[in-house]
C-alpha cells in the first residue's frame, strides 16, 4: 500500500461501528456512499465484532493482492459459519485448493481451453434482451428489474450450466435467502438470517447435487455436463462439483441483476448520458466500466481474515481478524479518482475494483459486461421518454449485494 | 500557454511501439505542429510479443498484429521504409539513408533493437536459419514449420528462444534448444528458476542442452542440415532458429555527439539524451528498447530494459516531457514489469532481477512449477520478483519493491525460510567493443569529452 500523506487514524469501535451500522441499515441502502466517505477517513475501521473495515483505494487493492490475506473461513479465529466449508467452493478457498478448483472451473467457461463460450453467448444475449423488451407494453409502465434486469442473467446463466430455467422460482427463493444472510455474522441478533441461510444452502446443495447427478447420464455440452463428466484426470470431487454449481448459479444472477438495475437507475437519473447511449451505442462499453465504479453490484468484501498480523502504520491487524474491504468506498476515493462522485463514462482512468483483484477477481466479469452492455443498449434506443415512477426504488435488502428490488419506470413508446 | 514548449516539428525515429506510443502521447498533450515518424520497416507499427507465441502457434496470422491508434494522430507524416543514418543535431536534421534530411526542433529516439545475427555470414544465410523479430521473420518461420520439418535446433534459451520452443512443441514438432548457460532463462532470472525453467522444456518433451554452444550451421545446397554443438555432438534439423538477443540500433548515431553505442543511448530519468561528455540535452529524447536511462529505484544505475511496457511507459513520459514546462517534467521511474507465455505457463515479472544476489520462493511449489519467488539485493532489499502461474499476486510484489521493502519470508508454510543464492551468471565477456570515449583540455575547469571515431583506441590516438 501505498503511504498516505494524511495522517493514520483507527477510529473507535464506538464510532466505526456505528458507521458500519449505518452501512447495513435499510434506511440508508439507497445512498450509502457519504457512509463510505466517513469510513474512508480513518484508515481502519475497528468494528464491534472484532472485525476491521478498510475503504482507501490503495488499501483495498493492496490487501486484495496480499498473500496474508485468506478468503477460507477456517482462519479466523471466529469462524462463524462453518456450514459447507469442507467442500467450500474456490470463492471461500486459497491457494493451492483454490487455484485448482477454479483452473478446473475455468477449462469450461473461458480461455485457453473454451475461449469461445462467452462470446458465443453473445448472439442469443442480444435477441433474448429484444424478446424482453418486445414483451413490455408498448407505452406505460414497467418494473425493469423483473423485466430485464432480472430474467437476462438468470436465462443466460441456466443456459450456459444446464439449469432448467423452469426451476428458476425455487433457486430464486434459496438464492434470496442466502443473499440476506450473506452478512449475518456482521449484523447483531442476526441468529435467524443464519439459519435461513443455512438451511437455504442445505437444500439449494441437494438441486444441484441431483442435477448433476442427472448430467452424467443425459450429457447435454453445458458447463455442469463437461464438469460432472470430466475425465481429464484433474477434476473435481462430487462435493466441490455441487458447491462449484451453487456459487456459479448464484453469482452467475445475482450480480448482474443489480449491475443492470443500476444502470438504468444511473441512466435515468443522468438523462444527458442517455441521450447520448442512444445516438452512440459503442459508448456503452466506458459506460459499464464507469458504472462498476460509481454503483458496484457488490459493495464491500465481508469475510477476508488476516493469515498474519497485518501493519498499517502503526495500526496492526492481529492474525485471525476479520476484514471487511469496502470496494464501493475504494471506488470513490478522491485519491485516486478524480472527482469521484460523478458519473463519467469518459474519465478514461477507470481502474475500478468493481470486480475485485486479485485471485478472486471475477469470474464472471467477461459474462456481466455482455448481458448488462446488452440490457442497456436495448433499454436506451428502444423505450422512448422513460422516467422513474419512484426516486429512489425499494431496494433489495443486502446492503452487500445492493441493488433495487422494483424498478417502476414509465415511457411513451416502446419500438 | 506559458513555459510551454514552442517547437513546432517533432521527428520520432522508430515506428514501432515506442514510436507510436510517443506520438499518440503528443498528440493528447496537445501537440498541435508538425509530427514526422520515420521507420526502417514498411509496415505501420505492429506488436511483437505475440510473434513467438499467437503467431507462431498459428492463431493469429502475422500481419493481424497491427497496433491500434489509441488517439487520433492528426496529420502525421509516416516516412516508413528507409532507415535514419544520421542525427545532424548541429544543424537540427534526422538524414535518412536516402539523404532525405527532415528538420526537427525535438527528436525522439526509439529505434529499438534488432535481431543479432549469427556471426558467419555463409552460415548465417544457409536456408532455414531465421530468426524472430519482424513479423516477416516470424511468417517465414511459420513458412518452415508448416512445410514439414524433421527438426528445429533453437540457438539461446532466453525467453524468445523458449517461446519459440514452446510453440513447436505445440504444433507437435521435435525441437532441440542449446544455451549457453546452465539453464534456459538465467540471464534474466537466474539459475533457480532457470533450473524450473529447464523441467519445463524436458517435461514438454524438448531435447536440451545447457552448458554447451552451436560451433558451426552445417549445410549442403545452401540449406541448412545440421548444428555442430562444442560438445562435439551434432543435431540434425531443418530450420535453426538463431535467438541470442538483440543488437541495439544506435549506428546512426556514432557521430551525433549523443553518449550512445552498444549499451543503448544513455539518457537521465527524464528520458533526455545524454551527450558524449556526460550534459544531458535539451532537444533529444529516448525511449524503449533503445534506451538507457538512470533509474531513481535502483541507484540511478543506468538500465536497458527490453520490455513491452517500458516501450509504452518510456514513450509517455518522454513526449510528455518533450513539450511541458520542464518544472512539470517526470522521471520514467515505475517498475519494470515482463511477461511471458511459455509451454501453457504464464510466467511475469517485476522489477529487475538480474541486480538480485538471493531468490526466496514465496509462495506454491517450483517443484510443481507454480510458485512466486522474491529477489533481494546484498542488503536485503528486494529488487525483483518472478512468477509462474501465479501472475495474480504480481501486483503484491510490485508494491514492496516500490517501498524499498526487504526481502519478504515465504508466505505459504512448509517453504525454506532463509533466501538461496539466485545464481546469476557473471557478465558474460563482452561480445562487441563500446565507443572510446577521452577527455582533453589543458585546464581542469576546462575540460571536453570526445568519442573516437570507431575503430581506433586511445592508445593509437
Amino acid at each position: 500500500m501505498t503511504t498516505s500523506p494524511v495522517a493514520t487514524t483507527t477510529a473507535t469501535t464506538a464510532a466505526s461501528a456505528d458507521l458500519m451500522r449505518q452501512v447495513t441499515d435499510a434506511a440508508n441502502r439507497h445512498d450509502p456512499y457519504p457512509i463510505y466517505a466517513r469510513l474512508r477517513e480513518n484508515r481502519v475501521n475497528l468494528l464491534s465484532d472484532g472485525s476491521y473495515a478498510l475503504g482507501r483505494y490503495a488499501d483495498v487493492v493492496g490487501l486484495l493482492h496480499d498473500p496474508r490475506i485468506s478468503s477460507d473461513p477456517h482462519h479466523a479465529s471466529d469462524p462463524g459459519s462453518r456450514l459447507l466449508v469442507d467442500n467450500a467452493p474456490f470463492i471461500q478457498r486459497d491457494p493451492p485448493d483454490h487455484d485448482r478448483l477454479r483452473f478446473i472451473a475455468t477449462r469450461y467457461f473461458g480461455p485457453p481451453v473454451s475461449p469461445g463460450v462467452v462470446s458465443g453467448q453473445e448472439p442469443e444475449i442480444l435477441s433474448f434482451v429484444n424478446g424482453l423488451v418486445d414483451d413490455l407494453p408498448s407505452s406505460g409502465e414497467a418494473d425493469l428489474v423483473d423485466h430485464l434486469a432480472y430474467p437476462l442473467p438468470v436465462s443466460v446463466i441456466c443456459g450456459l450450466l444446464g439449469v432448467p430455467k423452469t426451476d428458476d422460482e425455487q433457486f430464486h427463493a434459496w438464492t434470496e435467502e442466502i443473499v440476506r444472510g450473506l452478512d449475518a455474522e456482521q449484523q447483531e441478533g442476526a441468529d435467524d438470517l443464519i439459519k435461513q441461510r443455512e438451511q437455504a444452502q442445505i437444500a439449494m446443495f441437494g438441486y444441484v447435487t441431483e442435477l448433476v447427478q442427472r448430467h452424467r447420464t443425459q450429457p447435454d455440452g453445458s458447463m455442469l455436463s463437461r464438469l460432472a463428466n470430466d475425465q481429464t484426470g484433474q477434476q473435481m470431487t462430487d462435493g466441490e462439483l455441487g458447491t462449484t454449481s451453487l456459487l456459479l448459479l448464484i453469482a452467475g444472477h445475482e450480480t448482474t441483476v443489480n449491475l443492470t438495475a443500476n444502470g438504468v437507475l444511473t441512466l435515468l437519473r443522468n438523462p444527458w448520458a442517455l441521450e447520448r447511449l442512444r445516438a452512440e451505442p459503442d459508448w456503452v462499453i466506458p459506460l459499464v466500466e464507469e458504472l462498476l465504479r460509481f454503483e458496484p453490484p457488490v459493495q464491500y468484501l465481508p469475510n477476508r481474515v488476516a493469515l498474519a498480523d497485518i501493519d498499517l502504520d502503526g495500526t496492526t491487524i492481529p492474525k485471525g481478524a476479520r476484514i471487511v474491504l469496502l470496494v464501493a468506498a475504494a471506488n470513490r476515493d478522491p485519491d485516486r479518482f478524480a472527482d469521484p462522485d460523478r458519473f463519467d463514462p469518459d474519465r478514461g482512468d477507470i481502474e475500478h475494483v468493481g470486480f475485485g483483484s486479485g485471485i478472486h477477481y471475477c469470474f464472471g466479469a467477461p459474462l456481466a459486461r455482455i448481458e448488462t452492455q446488452a440490457s442497456l443498449t436495448a433499454f436506451a434506443r428502444r423505450l422512448a421518454g422513460p422516467r422513474l415512477a419512484a426516486d429512489p426504488p425499494p431496494y433489495r435488502p443486502s446492503p452487500v449485494l445492493r441493488g433495487p428490488l422494483h424498478l417502476r419506470v414509465t415511457y411513451d413508446k416502446r419500438d | 500557454m506559458p513555459g510551454k514548449s514552442r517547437a513546432q516539428r517533432i521527428v520520432i525515429v522508430g515506428a514501432s511501439l515506442a514510436g507510436l506510443w510517443g506520438a499518440a502521447t503528443l498528440r493528447k498533450e496537445g501537440f498541435d505542429g508538425v509530427l514526422t515518424i520515420i521507420g526502417d520497416e514498411n509496415d505501420p507499427p505492429y506488436d511483437r510479443p505475440p510473434l513467438t507465441k499467437q503467431v507462431l502457434t498459428g492463431w493469429v496470422a502475422p500481419d493481424h498484429t497491427v497496433l491500434p491508434h489509441l488517439e487520433p494522430l492528426g496529420d502525421t507524416r509516416w516516412l516508413l521504409g528507409t532507415p535514419a543514418a544520421h542525427l545532424d543535431r548541429r544543424a537540427g536534421e534526422v538524414v535518412l539513408a536516402d539523404g532525405t534530411r527532415v528538420p526537427y526542433d525535438l527528436v525522439l529516439i526509439a529505434t529499438g533493437v534488432r535481431n543479432r545475427p549469427w556471426p558467419v555470414d555463409e552460415q548465417a544465410t544457409l536456408g532455414g536459419v531465421c530468426g524472430v523479430r519482424t513479423r516477416g521473420d516470424a511468417a517465414r518461420l511459420i513458412g518452415h514449420l508448416e512445410a514439414g520439418v524433421s527438426r528445429v535446433v533453437v540457438i539461446g534459451a532466453g525467453f524468445t528462444g523458449s517461446e519459440v520452443a514452446s510453440a513447436c512443441r505445440h504444433r507437435g514438432i521435435d525441437v532441440t534448444v542449446v544455451e549457453q548457460a546452465q539453464a534456459p532463462l538465467t540471464g534474466a532470472l537466474g539459475g533457480v528458476v532457470g533450473d524450473v525453467a529447464a523441467n519445463l522444456h524436458t517435461t514438454n518433451g524438448v531435447d536440451l542442452r545447457c552448458g554447451v554452444t552451436v560451433d558451426a550451421l552445417e549445410g549442403s545446397g545452401g540449406t541448412f542440415r545440421a548444428a555442430a554443438l562444442s560438445d562435439g555432438t551434432t543435431v540434425d534439423a531443418d530450420v535453426a532458429v538463431v535467438a541470442l538477443g538483440g543488437m541495439r540500433n544506435t549506428e546512426w548515431l556514432a557521430d551525433s555527439g549523443l553518449a550512445s553505442g552498444p549499451l543503448g543511448v544513455a539518457a537521465d530519468a527524464g528520458c533526455r539524451a545524454v551527450a558524449v561528455n556526460g550534459l544531458v540535452t535539451d532537444d533529444v529524447f529516448v525511449a524503449g528498447d533503445v534506451a538507457r536511462f538512470a533509474h531513481p529505484l535502483f541507484d540511478y544505475q543506468f538500465l536497458t530494459l527490453e520490455h513491452w511496457e517500458n516501450a509504452v511507459v518510456g514513450a509517455q513520459v518522454a513526449a510528455r516531457n518533450m513539450i511541458c514546462a520542464p518544472e512539470d517534467r517526470r522521471p520514467h521511474a515505475c517498475v519494470p514489469t515482463f511477461w511471458s507465455t511459455q509451454f501453457g505457463v504464464n510466467i511475469k515479472s517485476v522489477g529487475v532481477p538480474s541486480l538480485a544476489d538471493q531468490i526466496i520462493v514465496t509462495q506454491g511449489s517450483t517443484g510443481a512449477g507454480s510458485f512466486a519467488a522474491a529477489y533481494g539485493d546484498c542488503d536485503g532489499r528486494i529488487v525483483g520478483a518472478v512468477t509462474f502461474d501465479h501472475g495474480r499476486w504480481i501486483d503484491h510484489y510490485r508494491g514492496l519493491i516500490e517501498r524499498a521493502a526487504a526481502l519478504p519470508e515465504p508466505y505459504d508454510a512448509d517453504l525454506p525460510d532463509k533466501p538461496e543464492p539466485a545464481r546469476f551468471p557473471p557478465h558474460p565477456a563482452a561480445t562487441y567493443h563500446g565507443p572510446t570515449v577521452v577527455v582533453t583540455g589543458h585546464s581542469p575547469t576546462r575540460m571536453d569529452a570526445v568519442r573516437l571515431p570507431d575503430g581506433r583506441s586511445a592508445r593509437d590516438y
